[in-house]
């Protein structure tokens, strides 16, 4: 196992761990900043894949500025710890299903070559064209009508805000 | 330093859904100005917003205009579904004002609402990108999360609305898998370049990546057009949601999630023909069956018909099993039809209902043959069309569907729709045996025909008879369309 390899198995490790406390935390301040430790693994995978830009704009986006909302509005909002009652609904049936799923995938995975398509752009052209410039330039032929079609979206759900979550209206 | 060459745009490509979404920013603007009694207005701009698109949509038939490198193709599939989503949200838009008034819930940002709904269920139908089929679904998905639970003062449609977009964001994840896993093992998202890769390199047709990547889209395309076992979202959402909405979510977004289903299938997919019918095949039978027994046993009328929407998507997606002409045609008139009969059924019951909404079920229609004899007449009419019995729509629509499926060779699956179809008769009767055979509790004295009503009204039952009388003609057009 070379060193990379084993890099990712301890960040991947990482960030499923962190993922199973956001969903298992009671307290949210603690599945928040667990979801931090999430973004910040996916921001190392960006790293290993070279994609710096990415890992970057994940960082700054996700880690930092979201994040930091969220925490804020936890805290404004003073949520309490949820207390006692734990939800044992349906656990046995989906764990078993669960399971079952993963070894169906392992399964399926080991019998049969995974190679999916090689794509143009590869760790030589990122490293010579840079890898904002191509994301510009993907963002503005490839998929200029998905990008305007965004703003529309944001609109949207700016709109959505103010209705559903303004006092009076 | 390079140039980069902008693309040819081709903005004659994206015409209908630009109109849609200028004149809902324009009457956002004009909203803020108008004083709350006015607000209907805005829904009447709104009209001329949807006429004008309707205007481009017909104009361009015949003429598929590709824009924006693949991104979106503006052919006679996509004009055929755009009328769909015109015609529906022009009825939900005319019904929706009486209701907001009595519900005491008249924001003027409903209309603006429908419309970009409507932008996002154009670019499902025209999007060759799996990027532009995704933003068209979620501009679509969050712009309904915010009309069903639009009504603030209601708590149903609280739940409404925060249910479906808990639920809705879940099922999004499963179509967004499916599209990434499908990009990685194609390296492309036009859907085009998707069919051409398999093509090109048929040992592909045993990597599971691109199966799972199938599978998981065909999750997110199940969840949208409410297929069982992906439906348990639609009886809260539709029961809670203000009527005029659970009439525009059960014709539109139901029809935008099949075209996108069936652009994405039929020509990305068309190697995996025999793994995905086979997929369908189940799919189909679950959701009649299960639709069909469950709204029998439903009281509210609103419910009734959120399990009959479920039904309904079980019988489209016979033509989709089928997936010969015949089929593919059926889906696209069965959703033309059912836009008609299933939009006049709900602006009947919103004229029925009392503010809060309490007057929703079955029993509270007893008699109202006697006092509203053209109501009921009307009401008959769409029942009987969503049952299926000639000279309706329903029954037109039907027919094409399961003869497909028996041209394809899957005679049981026709057989269980039928039987399906019987079983269904029994509660759309119960209401109609509600509204003749029982002596009036209630007299009515609320119910007033607004000229808007009026108007729905007509051309709900003037679809359902024309498409049930006289069915080639439009045929023949679905029957083009499908020619994609």
């Amino acid at each position: 196992m070379d060193i990379q390899t084993l890099f990712f198995a301890v960040v991947a490790a990482v960030a499923i761990l962190s993922g199973i406390l956001v969903i298992t935390c009671r307290n949210p301040i603690n599945s928040a900043l667990s979801l931090v430790m999430t973004f910040f693994c996916l921001a190392t995978f960006y790293v290993m894949l070279d994609a710096p830009f990415m890992a970057a704009i994940q960082v700054i986006v996700y880690a930092g500025a979201i994040m930091v909302l969220i925490i804020f509005v936890i805290m404004l909002l003073n949520v309490r710890v949820e207390s006692g009652k734990k939800y044992t609904h349906g656990v046995l049936i989906g764990s078993i299903m669960a399971v079952l799923l993963l070894f169906e995938a392992f399964y399926f995975l080991n019998r049969s070559s995974l190679t999916g398509a090689r794509g143009m752009i590869d760790a030589n052209v990122v490293q010579n064209v840079g890898h904002v410039e191509l994301i510009g330039r993907a963002m503005y032929t490839d998929f200029l009508l998905p990008f305007e079609i965004t703003s529309i979206l944001l609109l949207v759900a700016i709109i959505g805000a103010v209705i559903l979550a303004k006092k009076k209206i | 330093m390079e140039t980069i060459a902008i693309p040819a745009v081709n903005l004659a490509a994206i015409m209908p859904e630009t109109v849609l979404s200028v004149v809902g920013m324009i009457l956002l603007l004009i909203n803020v100005f108008l004083p709350t009694e006015k607000k209907a207005y805005l829904g009447y701009l709104s009209l001329i917003g949807i006429a004008v698109s309707l205007f481009y949509t017909m104009n361009g038939w015949g003429t598929p205009q590709e824009g924006f490198n693949g991104s979106v193709l503006l052919d006679n599939f996509s004009h055929f579904f755009n009328v769909i989503f015109l015609l529906c949200s022009a009825l939900t838009i005319l019904i929706a004002d009486q209701y907001v008034q009595r519900e005491e819930c008249n924001h003027g940002e409903l209309y603006p609402l429908i419309l970009f709904a409507t932008t996002g269920m154009m670019f499902m139908a025209s999007g060759t990108d799996l990027m532009t089929i995704f933003l068209g679904l979620e501009v679509l998905s969050i712009a309904l999360y915010i009309l069903a639970g639009f009504a603030r003062n209601n708590v149903k449609s609280n739940e409404a609305g925060l249910k479906y977009f808990l639920l809705g964001a879940f099922s999004t994840c499963f179509l967004l898998y499916g599209m990434a896993l499908t990009y990685g093992a194609t390296g492309t998202t036009k859907i085009a370049g998707i069919a051409q890769f398999i093509a090109q390199n048929s040992i592909l047709s045993k990597n599971p990546i691109l199966l799972v990547g199938m599978l998981l889209m065909a999750v997110g395309f199940s969840f949208k057009i409410a297929a069982a076992p992906f439906h348990m979202w639609t009886p809260d959402v539709y029961e809670g949601a203000p009527t005029p909405i659970t009439a525009f979510m059960s014709a539109g977004p139901k029809a935008a999630g099949f075209a996108a289903f069936l652009r994405v299938f039929l020509v990305a997919l068309p190697m995996f023909k025999a793994e995905w019918t086979s997929l369908l095949w189940a799919l189909a039978v679950l959701t009649m069956t299960f639709g069909n027994i469950t709204a029998i046993y439903q009281n509210n009328i609103k419910r009734m018909l959120a399990y009959s929407s479920i039904a309904h998507a079980g019988y489209a997606l016979v033509g989709f099993v089928a997936a010969n002409e015949v089929g593919v045609a059926g889906i696209l008139f069965y959703l033309l039809s059912y836009t008609f009969m299933n939009l006049g059924a709900f602006a009947i019951i919103i004229l029925v209902g009392k503010k809060g909404e309490p007057n929703n079920n079955v029993s509270d229609y007893a008699g109202l043959s006697v006092k509203h004899p053209a109501l009921a007449l009307a009401m008959s009419v769409f029942l009987f069309s969503l049952m299926g019995i000639p000279p309706t729509a329903g029954f037109v629509g039907k027919f094409y569907l399961f003869s497909g499926a028996i041209k394809s060779g899957y005679i049981w699956l026709a057989i269980i729709g039928v039987l399906n179809s019987a079983a269904s008769v029994y509660y759309y009767l119960r209401v109609m045996v509600f509204m003749y055979m029982k002596a009036p509790e209630e007299d009515f004295a609320w119910l007033k025909v607004t000229p808007a009503f009026f108007v729905t009204v007509v051309i709900a039952i003037a679809g359902v008879l024309v498409l049930g009388v006289a069915p080639q003609y439009f045929l023949k057009l679905a029957q083009i369309a499908v020619m994609i």
